[in-house]
């Protein structure tokens, strides 16, 4: 904990540094992130959760209570860079002695080696649900985060997910994967469709019924619009569709119109049509009107995903003869080369931090995930001897990627593992095959 | 001049064509070409013959829907063999003009989806653009790339991967 107090006073001294060069009072950033995520090595900060204490005494409150808790760890286990303690071990009792810091005896807690803290209180009255929540830090015996929600009792994993939102900016500076959906393919009679679930797996929900093939969802940046390939009217083409409301666009130009991604921030997105004869890469508006060609080759120019500054482009193109992953930089229209090697490197995923960028290779006929930095340096190989493991995408902080694997018995199946491949675990129980997952980058 | 060498090599080829197309599925079966040789006899050489290819019945129509044509792993160039099958796909839809023809283009399930897509229109536009070198009116034929997304075959092994990475014709 020295060392990181010592952190703590080098960011107050740059903060100040910074605040006094500029000569205003426009402080760019007070909080104090405690944890980098996107370090590789990460070490998991211990966290307990102990039983919520229950306020005005509810019909469900025992059971709401339970559930709450029961949120509270599985959303942080989720995330890959908090521990939680087992219960069995806390020598400490709030739901009996209180939850505000005063109740608290903080060695209680760094004894057992818990570094934070959640207490929670609830109470239920008439299907109303009211939640004091609280994070400390055990050793600097410090209240990070305290909210106080209220909503319905069926409310109350997206209450709990809201906290963590809290927590996880407070720890990283980024409100995490909570409150984010995933987008993915699932057949379903034999078809596919298009479905959405949780950031955790929870509540898969089928959006498109076409009965066709549907493929390679993708959510606009500000997730109220999907944009997806059907062969719905018998070839492929583009569909984008809201979400809330009865409205959409198709893009269904002669050959094949395929692989939509977003422009950050816009209403536009960039795709694969190969009216001209071979599939070339567009920029479109959001009711599918093209407004710009953007590569022009003989090859296969595919997949095409932007930064998440929106200047520059990475797609796959066949243009050196083998499929490899290039770099479009949108103000200088330069094209480099950035996998070199193995001869199948295909699917590329920028990072929402910018720096890195997944994707698929092929090496001895052997299909897994690679990050590669967007320089070409540094190749991580993150997936290795468990099926077959395609589609990465980042979750909104860029501390997970979720892929589709065929590494149980043989089905695709969507998984989700840390930037640095590790927790790799299953997403979701759902029948059939799951592929193209799409994680999108808001969370509400 | 330049078309007159190349329809040169497209003769020789319809002729080494229209000898394979009998028995390309089987070629290796067997050095005789009587398809009708017992097939238990040959057991040891079947094992390096695909199983789940189909075989040329002699049924003209039923081969030109049947009989796929093959291609390597990432990879849209026509083989000597699916050349044969063309060049007699080709005689079919001669002697009956007024059949037109979509020509579909399909790949394994290994390598990306969208780039499988993309793959499978190469492979579809290869054997169209052969068909019309051969003289059939490119207004008799279409195509479409159903990627890895219509396997002939849903088994996970390279038999079957071979036998997904294929061209299919049907008649509209």
């Amino acid at each position: 904990m020295i060392y990181k107090k010592l952190i703590k006073a080098f960011s107050f001294f740059v903060i100040t540094l910074f605040v006094v060069v500029h000569g205003n009072s426009i402080v760019y950033c007070q909080d104090v992130t405690i944890l980098n995520i996107n370090n590789a090595s990460i070490r998991k900060i211990p966290l307990a959760v102990p039983e919520f204490k229950q306020f005005l005494k509810g019909a469900n409150i025992e059971q709401d209570a339970k559930e709450a808790q029961k949120f509270l760890m599985d959303a942080f286990n989720f995330t890959g860079y908090l521990k939680i303690i087992d219960e069995r071990a806390y020598l400490a009792k709030p739901s009996e002695t209180g939850i505000a810091k005063n109740d608290i005896d903080f060695l209680d807690w760094t004894g057992i080696g818990a570094e934070l803290l959640i207490t929670g209180g609830i109470s239920v009255d008439n299907n109303k649900v009211k939640l004091w929540l609280r994070l400390f830090d055990t050793f600097d015996m410090r209240l990070l985060v305290g909210k106080i929600y209220t909503g319905e009792s069926d409310d109350l994993r997206e209450i709990i997910h809201r906290f963590c939102g809290e927590v996880s900016k407070k720890l990283t500076g980024k409100r995490g994967v909570f409150g984010s959906k995933i987008a993915f393919v699932s057949r379903v009679n034999g078809k596919k469709e298009i479905f959405k679930c949780e950031f955790d797996g929870f509540k898969p929900e089928q959006i498109t019924f076409h009965k066709s093939i549907s493929l390679s969802p993708a959510w606009s940046s500000d997730s109220k619009w999907i944009a997806y390939t059907s062969y719905a009217k018998g070839k492929p083409d583009i569909y984008i569709k809201n979400l809330k409301e009865k409205r959409g666009a198709i893009i269904n130009k002669e050959g094949m119109n395929i692989a939509p991604a977003w422009v950050p921030g816009q209403f536009a997105l960039v795709a694969s049509l190969s009216f001209s004869g071979d599939p070339e890469i567009y920029l479109l508006t959001g009711t599918g009107k093209i407004i710009k060609r953007l590569t022009d080759s003989w090859g296969i120019d595919i997949s095409p995903k932007f930064s998440p500054d929106g200047k520059n482009l990475v797609f796959v193109s066949r243009r050196r003869g083998s499929p490899q992953i290039f770099i479009k930089n949108l103000e200088t229209n330069q094209i480099r080369r950035l996998t070199f090697e193995g001869g199948y490197n295909t699917s590329p995923a920028w990072s929402p931090n910018g720096d890195r960028i997944a994707y698929v290779g092929i090496r001895d006929g052997r299909i897994d995930i690679y990050t590669i930095g967007i320089g070409g340096e540094s190749p991580v190989q993150l997936t290795s001897a468990a099926g077959d493991n395609e589609d990465p995408s980042w979750s909104p902080d860029g501390s997970l990627i979720v892929f589709s694997s065929t590494r149980q018995r043989g089905m695709a199946k969507l998984f989700v593992m840390t930037a640095a491949g590790e927790e790799q675990r299953k997403l979701l129980k759902l029948n059939g095959e799951q592929t193209d997952p799409d994680w999108s980058m808001v969370n509400d | 001049m330049k078309k007159r060498v190349f329809t040169n090599v497209i003769m020789a080829l319809l002729v080494v064509g229209l000898f394979l197309t009998v028995s390309c599925a089987q070629k290796t079966v067997t050095s005789e070409p009587d398809t009708k040789t017992d097939q238990k006899t040959s057991d040891q050489a079947k094992a390096k013959v695909n199983p789940l290819k189909p075989v040329a019945t002699g049924d003209a129509d039923v081969d030109f829907i049947n009989l796929d044509i093959y291609f390597d792993f990432d990879s849209a160039e026509l083989t000597v063999d699916a050349q044969a099958v063309l060049q007699g796909k080709a005689g079919y839809l001669k002697a009956d003009k007024n059949i037109k023809v979509i020509v579909e283009g399909h790949c394994d399930e290994r390598g990306t989806t969208e780039y499988n897509l993309a793959l499978g229109e190469r492979r579809a536009k290869s054997a169209k653009g052969f068909l019309v070198d051969l003289g059939i009116s490119e207004s008799r034929l279409s195509y479409i790339s159903y990627g890895e997304e219509q396997p002939a075959v849903a088994e996970h092994n390279a038999d079957a991967w071979e036998r997904n990475r294929r061209g299919h014709f049907d008649i509209k």
